[in-house]
């Protein structure tokens, strides 16, 4: 899903408050200078993963493998995308507009 | 400029560099695939004979980005179209590289449309990456590419023929621009049988040679659909997508990136990323974007003329 930077907030707001519960039920992948920031993250299944695209160029998250299990529409400057990982493996992921972007999500 | 073993000679490499910075008034001869340049208003100016073809090119406009250094992408795309006007003499047409929109939203579509037909030229497009994004590229081929569903065509114009080329979908992971196995071979058929001296220009959004695989500026199929244009003696393969003016010569081929009407990138490598140079000092945003107008010369050896012309001149 897609959140507008206001819910976002929010959202991270909340996550704040929250605390360590929060960290285990969500992590933030940032999308700066045309790169995935960490390129690597490893999570627990269930975890909700949120892309925030803090770039002025339009990118996606594009899971690489296909049949595609995710895949974002375009996020413009501080649009965000949310998806959940509920099942064990190592997703490799890139942006479909700039394709040299490239992370992971490794769940286990 | 590219690092490669067929780039020019360190002597030409070095005359292109110093081009890079020049800016405007610089008019380009490619002669025999050997490109040599003269300043506007010289010599070189009464070469481009009458009578030869002529057309524009104009790229990456973007519409719908409104950021630093460039919140008004339509007014700039507008006086691009100003300038074709003052300059575009007996130009046949316009093409546009891509880019058009920033989010290929249908508004930023009609906008640029309805800027771009002020030109008064017939205007052939191929798509960016960032007009394809809606519905595989649907809309965009609607409205843009009517005589290729797919984003790719080809046409002849005075004896010249001009070839569409779509490389900006179904990207993969790690790789750079792609042209796709159906649209190879679409181009194989589209070139066999023509004869080798007829003059090919070829137009697609990312360069089709590799520029800077860091950035992702190149095309992985690009030198198969180059092995196609190998055997015709004038092929000019004209791209955006970087934003930047750079040149390329491999034999007869010889290769032209344009400056975009909406914000400037960086040099390879001279920044963390690709995105658009913000800090661009007051009043110097206008050197940084152009058009560019391509003559090319039917008699003699005079294959290509090609003429940047930034929005400052």
């Amino acid at each position: 899903m897609r959140l507008r930077p206001a819910i976002l907030a929010g959202t991270m707001a909340c996550a704040l408050l929250t605390g360590v519960r929060a960290r285990a039920e969500g992590a933030t992948v940032t999308i700066d200078n045309f790169a995935f920031t960490p390129a690597e993250i490893t999570v627990s299944p269930g975890t909700t993963v949120t892309w925030l695209n803090r770039d002025d160029i339009p990118h996606t998250v594009t899971d690489a493998a296909e049949p595609r299990a995710f895949k974002s529409p375009p996020l413009d400057t501080n649009d965000s995308f949310r998806h959940a990982f509920t099942t064990p493996g190592t997703y490799h992921y890139f942006c479909s507009l700039h394709p040299h972007m490239q992370g992971t999500v490794v769940v286990r | 400029m590219a690092t490669d073993e067929d780039a020019p000679s360190q002597g030409r490499r070095t005359a292109l560099k110093c081009m890079l910075w020049a800016g405007t008034g610089v008019m380009w001869t490619v002669a025999g695939g050997v490109p040599r340049s003269v300043l506007l208003g010289g010599d070189g100016a009464q070469a481009a004979t009458p009578g030869g073809l002529s057309f524009v090119q104009i790229s990456d406009s973007h519409i719908g980005f409104a950021n630093p250094p460039n919140t008004n992408t339509p007014g700039t795309l507008q006086e691009a179209i100003g300038r074709v006007n003052a300059e575009k003499g007996n130009a046949a047409l316009m093409i546009h590289t891509g880019d058009v929109s920033h989010l290929s939203r249908a508004a930023q579509f009609d906008t640029a449309e309805q800027i771009i037909k002020g030109a008064g030229l017939e205007t052939h497009y191929v798509p960016g990456e960032h007009d394809v994004l809606e519905d595989d590229g649907k809309p965009f081929f609607a409205r843009f590419t009517k005589g290729g569903p797919n984003g790719w065509y080809s046409f002849d114009q005075q004896g010249v023929h001009f070839v569409g080329l779509n490389n900006v979908q179904d990207l993969k992971a790690g790789g750079l621009g792609n042209l796709g196995h159906e649209q190879l071979e679409w181009l194989e058929a589209d070139l066999k049988g023509r004869s080798a001296s007829q003059p090919i220009v070829v137009f697609a959004h990312v360069p089709l040679w590799l520029v800077y695989k860091d950035w992702g500026w190149g095309t992985d199929d690009g030198a198969q659909a180059v092995s196609y244009l190998k055997r015709f003696g004038s092929v000019t393969v004209l791209n955006g997508h970087i934003h930047q003016v750079m040149q390329k010569v491999e034999g007869s081929v010889a290769f032209h990136t344009a400056r975009s009407t909406a914000f400037p990138q960086p040099a390879p490598g001279t920044a963390p990323s690709p995105g658009p140079i913000k800090d661009v000092p007051a009043g110097q945003l206008r050197a940084l974007l152009g058009v560019r107008k391509v003559q090319l010369v039917a008699s003699g050896k005079e294959l290509a003329v090609v003429n940047d012309t930034t929005l400052a001149g």
